[in-house]
């Protein structure tokens, strides 16, 4: 028997528990709360431990969930098994609705606001009469199977828990796929993600959407094994726990959700029955035990338990089908042409001018580098390349085609790649995941495919081909170690790999050499060489002179945000201009 | 809606409105010095009005036993963490200020409790005993992750919110209690009767915000809570410790928070848990402000007070759903106004 099947064996037998003889149904109604919670922080690890969105609020998609199955089948007699598309319907355009303002907060704003429509919707359930107001809607129906109705503990136990595995081997398909890994980036920040043509918003839009289905399946479940909805199931305090869950169990990992909520139940449980009698009155003082829980696994355990079960067991490697079809790729035009002009390119912050009037041009097969002192304005005329901040005036071409005032992600679909001056790995990913991110654009499987596992065949060939250029940047060695455990001078060959999983007709290259030992510096100049012979184009912004001077065939120096020379690497060791903007007149 | 009813909402309005302010100063300070979006700030409204209410009708506030033992708590800590480092000045210091200060707090408030003391006398007491918790949680629950990020905290925060609303119950019970105003006047302002307790709260909201500006623009711990404000790295490097400033924002917070609730208690109903709410609206108001600025935190104070008379008047089951509905536009303008740029 192989180590793999042990836990499988173990879950299997976790899940015939309940019907073991002896078991009792108070345990029973115990592990049917732990799938319904389990569900709910399963979205909200997606959401929060992958997407990097935390939100207080996830209660109250189960609420709304919750309540349309309640007025349908109370209301209007409709059998819940027909409720169940309509619910999760409805929770999904709730949840696309108040998705599509959320997403769009920033930083710490994102969660504030999470918190307020919390409220605000569990007000609105208890104040509404349509809605039975603080008394909320008894007299739910069961679910029912054939004439079976689902009452006791037992009975719901299967469904509940189906839905479960369900989810989480749905979750589990969807975080190793194309779709996934754009989610994963995300929590790293986007702007790596934009480079390599991810739609950030959209991305977190279906995350969210995402998370609010699984808590609206919960929802729907919630209202016909209790029989009755009320408002205090889907308050503000509810969307804490669920967020209590998820940072217990640990938020990164799919099996932490079910940690999370098996712990918080059974301890709110006990908690219930024992603070009390410890205390030695009635009331709601779990939440003491639960504040202080809160508290102590941020400060000693902050990645939570599942962290520390996973670190023993994971296993990041991941078999590599070389003989993979290879990814199509844009067949490269070569000739003279120019892959990137710039023309009067210029950015004014304010009353200061950052970047004024510059213009250059990149030719297929050709280094550029764009040299100039500490504050010449290069990383800007970067970041107006590539549009991670818009320009003032000015006008970008990239093969033939204007570019000035597109998105990221819309260069990126036009074979531009790029590095960052400062490394943007994310790094609880593998090395081989980050880099496969690069080929994000030349895939097509979404969502709905990466879920199925339609996406197999794709996911070959994107993984051989981020293994290929990891070969090629020397680090295939290090391929299945975590990205944040490299050195700076392999986080840049990484970043370097993951731009040519895209396949670009032109490389932008931001610092490249920065921080690197010798040796790698001359493995990265010979890699540039034998990129510029198969005809692609590169801009390089460095400080280092000599790694410039031996490398590119003509520089452009930048002083002050003004071009002040251009000319091939010698020309400009002799230009007055530049030894002056470099080392002071001479007086 | 003639103008009696007018003058009325917006009497109302300024009263919550000045509470709200006080407490959005305060959620701003602690944000910029701390970086905590601290969800318990409201909780001390509650427990420094269920304490000056319980001090007044002569019965002992639970809230002692959490003074005592946060201060024990801290202090131990404290000893832990500089076991390798006690000198004789240290030990005595940590043991008057975590032992000796609180514990001595709770017995003059056991004993000074059941005797009819004078009102100033009660508001006093009841402010020492629940503003030194501030600092006490600040050292026990935030210090040990002043480097974690604003998210973190904030769900750290949200635990500190829980464990002040679980021990409130035990402390205060589950009623709500009302304490006696200082001055029981009552007067017409043309067609409105103002109450002297609702000029007291005003009056006391200004001095406050003028003591605020005085102390960030004219004394030095002012001036150092401002550098670490600005930039904590900085202000730590010429001299001015982070756990300095965080404690003393945590003073400040637990202050404004203490007083708000004695001063709004014989106005309205406290309960246990009434604060979280009270503190979300000041909440909003610091939102307005982008957790940046005091005047702009003011100033969306009273127009959230305002907007909850009128909306109470109009929709009063709908008052929460209006007043937190709001803050989702305020908060994606804040969003695309200042975007958070990613760290490089």
């Amino acid at each position: 028997m192989n180590t793999k099947s042990i836990p499988l064996l173990i879950a299997l037998a976790a899940l015939l528990a309940p019907y073991l003889p002896g078991v009792p149904l108070f345990w029973v109604s115990l592990l049917n709360f732990i799938g319904l919670a389990a569900l709910v922080t399963l979205g909200l690890v997606v959401l929060t431990g992958v997407g990097g969105m935390t939100s207080f609020g996830q209660a109250a998609f189960v609420g709304i969930s919750a309540y349309t199955t309640a007025v349908l089948s109370v209301k209007y007699g409709i059998s819940p098994w027909l409720t169940l598309p309509v619910s999760i319907l409805i929770t999904t355009l709730a949840a696309f609705l108040i998705g599509l303002m959320t997403v769009r907060l920033s930083g710490h704003y994102l969660p504030l606001g999470t918190i307020a429509w919390g409220i605000a919707i569990s007000y609105l359930f208890g104040n509404l009469e349509y809605l039975g107001r603080y008394n909320g809607i008894s007299g739910v129906p069961p679910l029912s199977i054939g004439g079976v109705e689902l009452i006791e503990g037992r009975q719901v136990y299967p469904v509940v828990w189906l839905f479960v595995t369900v989810a989480v081997i749905g979750t589990k398909n969807l975080l190793d796929s194309r779709a996934g890994r754009a989610m994963s980036v995300l929590r790293s920040g986007k702007t790596a993600a934009q480079a390599f043509g991810v739609n950030t918003t959209r991305t977190k839009l279906i995350v969210f959407v995402y998370a609010g289905v699984l808590a609206g399946l919960a929802g729907w479940l919630f209202a016909h094994i209790q029989r009755a909805v009320t408002p205090s199931a889907f308050g503000i305090n509810a969307g804490i726990e669920y967020l209590l869950m998820a940072v217990v169990g640990g938020a990164g990992h799919v099996y932490g959700a079910i940690i999370g909520a098996a712990v918080v139940v059974l301890l709110k449980n006990q908690l219930q029955d024992i603070l009390p009698l410890i205390f030695g009155q009635g009331g709601n003082f779990e939440s003491i035990a639960f504040g202080a829980l809160l508290i102590l696994a941020l400060i000693y355990a902050r990645d939570g338990i599942w962290a520390a079960i996973d670190q023993r067991f994971s296993n990041r490697r991941r078999h590599i089908n070389r003989d993979a079809k290879p990814l199509e790729t844009a067949p490269a035009k070569q000739g003279d042409f120019a892959l990137l002009k710039v023309e009067g390119l210029t950015k004014r912050f304010g009353g200061l001018v950052a970047v004024n009037g510059v213009g250059f041009e990149v030719k297929p097969g050709e280094i550029l580098g764009l040299l100039g002192p500490n504050g010449a304005g290069k990383s800007t005329t970067f970041n107006l390349l590539t549009g991670v901040i818009p320009l003032t005036e000015g006008r970008i071409w990239i093969d033939g085609g204007r570019v000035d005032g597109k998105l990221p992600e819309e260069i990126a679909a036009r074979g531009v790649a790029r590095t960052f001056q400062h490394v943007k790995l994310a790094p609880e990913m593998s090395v081989l995941e980050n880099v496969a991110l690069g080929a994000h654009l030349r895939g097509r499987a979404g969502f709905v495919r990466g879920m199925l596992r339609l996406d197999r065949e794709e996911e070959e060939r994107i993984f051989a081909e981020a293994m290929r250029n990891l070969e090629r940047t020397g680090l295939a060695d290090d391929a299945f170690q975590l990205a944040g455990s490299l050195s700076l001078g392999a986080s840049r060959m990484a970043e370097i790999a993951r731009a040519l999983c895209l396949a670009p007709n032109l490389l932008l290259l931001d610092e490249p050499a920065a921080g690197l030992r010798r040796f790698e510096k001359e493995e990265l100049a010979k890699l540039l060489s034998s990129l510029r012979a198969d005809g692609m184009g590169i801009l390089l912004v460095e400080h280092d002179m000599e790694f410039v001077m031996g490398l590119t065939d003509r520089i452009v120096v930048l002083d002050f945000g003004t071009r002040i020379a251009e000319g091939t690497p010698t020309e400009i060791q002799r230009n007055p201009a530049v030894q002056e903007a470099y080392l002071g007149g001479v007086q | 809606m003639d103008s009696t009813i007018t003058l009325f909402l917006l009497q109302d309005g300024l009263i919550n409105g000045s509470i709200y302010a006080l407490l959005a100063v305060a959620f701003v300070l602690l944000f910029a010095v701390t970086r905590i979006i601290f969800v318990a700030q409201g909780d001390f409204v509650a427990y420094g009005g269920l304490t000056f209410a319980a001090l007044q009708q002569g019965s002992v506030p639970g809230s002692i036993w959490l003074l005592a033992g946060l201060g024990i708590i801290a202090g131990t800590l404290e000893f832990l963490r500089e076991r390798r480092a006690l000198t004789r000045p240290k030990v005595l210091g940590i043991l008057a200020g975590d032992f000796v200060f609180p514990l001595t707090l709770t017995g003059v408030a056991i004993l000074a409790a059941p005797q009819d003391m004078p009102y100033l006398f009660d508001m006093a007491l009841a402010l020492t005993l629940v503003v030194p918790m501030g600092p006490y949680i600040y050292r026990i629950c935030f210090r040990p992750m002043a480097s974690a990020s604003v998210l973190v905290l904030l769900i750290a925060s949200v635990g500190v919110h829980w464990l002040m609303i679980g021990l409130g119950l035990l402390f205060f019970g589950a009623e709500g209690y009302r304490a006696a105003p200082m001055f029981g006047a009552n007067f017409a302002l043309g067609p409105v009767p103002v109450s002297a307790q609702s000029l007291l709260v005003m009056g006391a909201t200004l001095a406050l915000l003028v003591g605020f500006y005085l102390f960030f623009g004219r004394t030095l711990a002012g001036k150092a809570l401002m550098a670490t404000a600005v930039n904590a790295r900085g202000a730590s490097l010429v001299g001015i410790s982070p756990s300095f400033s965080g404690r003393t924002a945590f003073l400040m917070a637990a202050f404004v928070g203490a007083i708000s609730g004695i001063l709004i208690a014989p106005l309205t109903t406290l309960y246990y848990d009434s604060g979280f709410l009270i503190g979300l609206k000041g909440f909003v108001a610091a939102i307005v402000a982008g957790f940046a600025s005091f005047p702009l935190a003011v100033a969306g104070a009273i127009a959230i007070g305002i907007a909850e008379a009128v909306s109470a008047f109009f929709a009063s089951a709908f008052k929460e759903v209006i007043v937190f509905s709001l803050i989702l536009p305020i908060l994606i303008w804040r969003s695309i106004r200042a975007p958070h740029l990613e760290e490089d």
